[in-house]
């Protein structure tokens, strides 16, 4: 199992905004993480990834108690995260997006530019042709000289993902990755996501699209007044009563 | 020849000051490319000259020894600083380094060893175009190669977005205090240069309007490439002379048009004269565009 | 004993107007959350308005006074139109707002030096009638009465407009959140002119007591205050009106104090920005702020 939250809670002066909240995550699969607005569910992702440490409780990365790290030392464990609000780097290009996003794998040292070797040459010349290739895999490989804000929604949504993938993290957690997106553009995240889950990534994902969560999630956890109610195979999930109550209604029952 | 020596006499200290102003405002740019807004760059630039001064004056040590010195302790200095003021943000930032930067000239103004208001008098003058042209180009050179390594990507990165910055794995503290350092030891080697040019130097030629003025030349020239505040440092300095040749001589109409040039470059060059220039190739240079399309 | 006390009082009349300007300052910002550094300029073109309706336009004090005051609110408004205003939808409106007030700084500096010449101008003998108590040992005059009179009239009138009237409210809702504001239909824009508008008007009138006080006036005689009204409005907490009125008072006493004890002018700024400096270190949002010092 690569992450495992253990009894994680979360305080806001007098609100409980994660309560004693439990679940593993397995390797190589894609975890759906639901519930109703102000579940705990972003609170939760903060906590995993150093933004917003928990309050109590303990969050396992291989085992490893992660919680109060700050994020950059989380992302060096192999986390890497987009935002529920998009958070790219406005004026950059979409290229320069990710050559940014490759700050942990790439070194990029300064003496080797002072003294113009050829080597810089090479290596700067490897990391474009790696960063092409992931704007590829998110289908924005022709859109790479076009500045992120100028990009549509959902190309800002993808151009995140490719972001976040360039520092070739192990555990990817994405908010909200297909909200507001139509159809083909959630079909091609979809895509995207079975792919790098094939390629043995984890996902963690945060996603109101019922129909989306629930065709592509190995797993997944609910969550309701920031606590756990379930965790499990979508059709368990959708049909579990507390949930039908709670949240999704009879008629999403899967089974 | 005999031509370009007659300018050079007339025009030789103007050249001068645009190059330290040039270095002084590439110092700010270096905190500026991570997105902080430091008002303390003129006061390093005195702990550079002052130390360099003093070690000249009062122990005798050799010019390029004083200079390293100089910004050695500006670099210290901006360390130490950096260390509880750079987890503030925006205007409480600015706020700090002001706050330091009037410490430090209230210091220069009181303490035996700097002269108090008199100022420290007596340097010798060794430094000279040369020598000043020299610095400002190596460390033109150092900054505009730092842009895409892995350091210049951070600070960039910062600038755009610290929280992103910090979830892909960029460390905060630390990448904003190497710049902060680095920037204030090219302060510090403005102002040991600046201190062995005149003869003297007094506390008031490192106050706040010196720092306003470094952050004038980045607006102006632009603060998304490195030679953008080379170009507005250039710009502003010269600018009173150039008005002088063109008959606009001292007083009042010349502070407008000092005023209004600025305004304009302001309203209608938001990316500063550097624009002009520059078309691809550096890191978060592309023209910004209208807000992204919902879709 | 009575040294001290003289200091004490010189600081207190200091220290007020010091407030007044600041409390313009800060108004600013905490509406806009952006410094406008054209503050202090305004602060010098009140002063001289003044002085100009005294001296060529034949007016009383009483009449130049608000006159003035109005003046400098009306260049408050042209300072936000020119300089603020294109710049709004910018995404470094916080840097470029710094510069572009500086600009317009700089121009009315231009203005003031041409209408007045660079050198010190000073209100005619008997403007304000020279009347002097001596309270045990203590002088005071009638200028000065009048100054915090003044002052104390200014900042009571400006408490209630922001407590009571329509407007005070409105200013508040966009210091709040101006989405919000705007969403209850309060008229942001015009809502933000006014602020500068009010905003510059005390500020004006600070210059003309300013002016009155060290009989002295001249175009550049706002720059040493500006950077004190920055200390003032950190010192008492970003954008908060108490705030900026305590640490006026606060400045003015601790500048007399720190002349009269070490007995140098050199010192007179070193406590204030000693405070100033620690006071960002240790607690950021100043000493009656609430703030959000640590975010974007």
């Amino acid at each position: 199992m690569l992450l495992e939250f253990q009894v994680v809670s979360r305080n806001f002066g007098g609100v409980r905004a994660l309560d004693e909240v439990s679940f593993r995550v397995e390797e190589g699969q894609i975890h759906g993480l639901i519930g109703p607005n102000g579940a705990g569910k972003t609170t939760l992702l903060n906590a995993l990834s150093g933004l917003m440490p928990p309050s109590g409780g303990a969050v396992l990365l291989r085992g490893k108690p992660i919680q109060g790290l700050p994020p950059h030392r989380v992302a060096a464990l192999g986390v890497a995260r987009t935002f529920q609000n998009i958070r790219l780097f406005e004026t950059m290009t979409c290229l320069e997006n990710v050559l940014a996003g490759q700050h942990l794998v790439a070194r990029r040292p300064l003496w080797p530019r002072l003294l113009m070797l050829p080597s810089h040459r090479r290596e700067e010349a490897l990391w474009r042709e790696k960063a092409m290739a992931v704007l590829e895999l998110v289908g924005l490989r022709e859109r790479a000289e076009v500045p992120a804000n100028s990009l549509s929604y959902g190309e800002r949504r993808r151009l995140e993902i490719a972001r976040a993938l360039a520092s070739e993290p192990r555990l990817l957690l994405l908010d909200e990755p297909v909200a507001g997106m139509r159809a083909e553009s959630i079909a091609k995240v979809a895509e995207v996501a079975r792919k790098l889950a094939a390629g043995g990534m984890t996902i963690l994902l945060i996603e109101h699209n019922m129909n989306f969560v629930m065709g592509l999630c190995d797993r997944i956890t609910v969550l309701n007044f920031g606590r756990t109610i379930t965790t499990g195979l979508p059709k368990e999930v959708s049909c579990h009563p507390e949930v039908v109550e709670a949240y999704l209604g009879a008629e999403v029952c899967l089974a | 020849m005999d031509l370009i020596t007659h300018l050079y006499a007339v025009y030789g200290s103007v050249l001068n000051f645009m190059g330290i102003n040039a270095l002084l405002a590439l110092s700010l740019y270096v905190t500026l490319s991570s997105g902080l807004l430091s008002l303390g760059n003129a006061a390093f630039a005195g702990i550079g000259g002052y130390v360099a001064g003093i070690l000249t004056t009062k122990l005798g040590a050799p010019y390029l020894v004083s200079l390293g010195a100089g910004t050695l302790a500006a670099g210290l200095a901006g360390m130490l600083l950096g260390l509880p003021v750079l987890r503030l943000r925006g205007v409480f930032l600015a706020m700090a380094t002001l706050a330091f930067g009037e410490v430090v000239r209230i210091a220069a103004l009181n303490l035996e060893i700097t002269g108090g208001a008199m100022g420290l008098i007596g340097l010798p003058v060794k430094t000279n175009t040369w020598i000043i042209y020299l610095a400002l180009a190596a460390a033109a050179y150092l900054v505009a190669r730092m842009a895409r390594s892995r350091l210049g990507w951070a600070l960039t990165s910062i600038r755009e977005d610290e929280t992103a910055a910090a979830a892909m794995g960029v460390n905060l503290t630390l990448t904003k205090t190497i710049a902060f350092t680095l920037g204030a030891g090219l302060a510090g080697l403005a102002g040991a240069l600046y201190a062995h040019l005149n003869f003297l130097i007094t506390p008031g030629e490192f106050g706040f309007s010196v720092a306003v003025n470094l952050l004038m030349y980045n607006i102006v020239g632009g603060y998304r490439v490195w030679y953008g505040p080379l170009l507005g440092a250039a710009l502003l300095t010269a600018l009173p002379e150039l008005l002088r040749a063109l008959g606009v001589t001292a007083g009042p109409l010349r502070l407008g048009i000092n005023g209004l040039i600025l305004l304009l470059v302001i309203l209608f060059l938001p990316k500063g004269l550097a624009d002009l220039f520059h078309r691809r190739g550096d890191p978060a240079t592309a023209p910004a565009q209208a807000a992204p399309a919902k879709g | 004993m009575n040294v001290l006390g003289q200091q004490l009082v010189n600081g207190l009349f200091i220290g007020g107007m010091y407030s007044l300007f600041a409390v313009g300052y800060t108004l600013v910002f905490g509406v806009l959350d952006i410094l406008n550094l054209a503050h202090a300029a305004v602060f010098t073109m009140g002063g001289l308005a003044a002085l100009w309706l005294v001296q060529s336009a034949g007016l009383s004090i009483w009449a130049a006074f608000p006159l003035a005051t109005l003046l400098a609110g009306v260049l408050g408004l042209l300072v936000n139109q020119v300089a603020f205003v294109p710049l709004r939808r910018r995404p470094d409106t916080y840097f470029s707002g710094l510069i572009s007030s500086i600009a317009m700084a700089i121009i009315f500096e231009a203005l003031a030096m041409q209408i007045f010449g660079a050198h010190n101008v000073r209100f005619p003998a008997g403007t304000v009638p020279v009347v002097i108590w001596r309270l045990g040992g203590i002088t005071i005059t009638l200028l000065q009465v009048e100054i915090l009179a003044t002052v104390v009239l200014l900042m009571v009138t400006l408490t209630q407009l922001l407590k009571r009237a329509r407007i005070g409210k409105a200013i508040r809702a966009v210091a709040e959140n101006q989405r919000a504001a705007r969403l209850l239909g309060i008229n942001v824009d015009g809502v933000i002119a006014f602020t500068f508008f009010l905003s510059s008007a005390l500020g004006g009138a600070a210059g003309i007591l300013f002016g009155l006080y060290f009989d002295s006036l001249s175009p550049d005689m706002g720059r040493p205050i500006e950077l004190k009204g920055l200390a003032v409005i950190v010192l008492g907490g970003m954008g908060s009106v108490p705030g900026a009125i305590l640490g006026g008072l606060a400045f003015g006493l601790s500048e007399v104090l720190t002349v009269a004890i070490s007995g140098t002018s050199n010192l007179r700024d070193a406590v204030a920005f000693t405070m100033l400096f620690a006071i960002m270190l240790l607690r950021p949002s100043g000493i009656l702020g609430k703030g959000r010092t640590r975010e974007a």
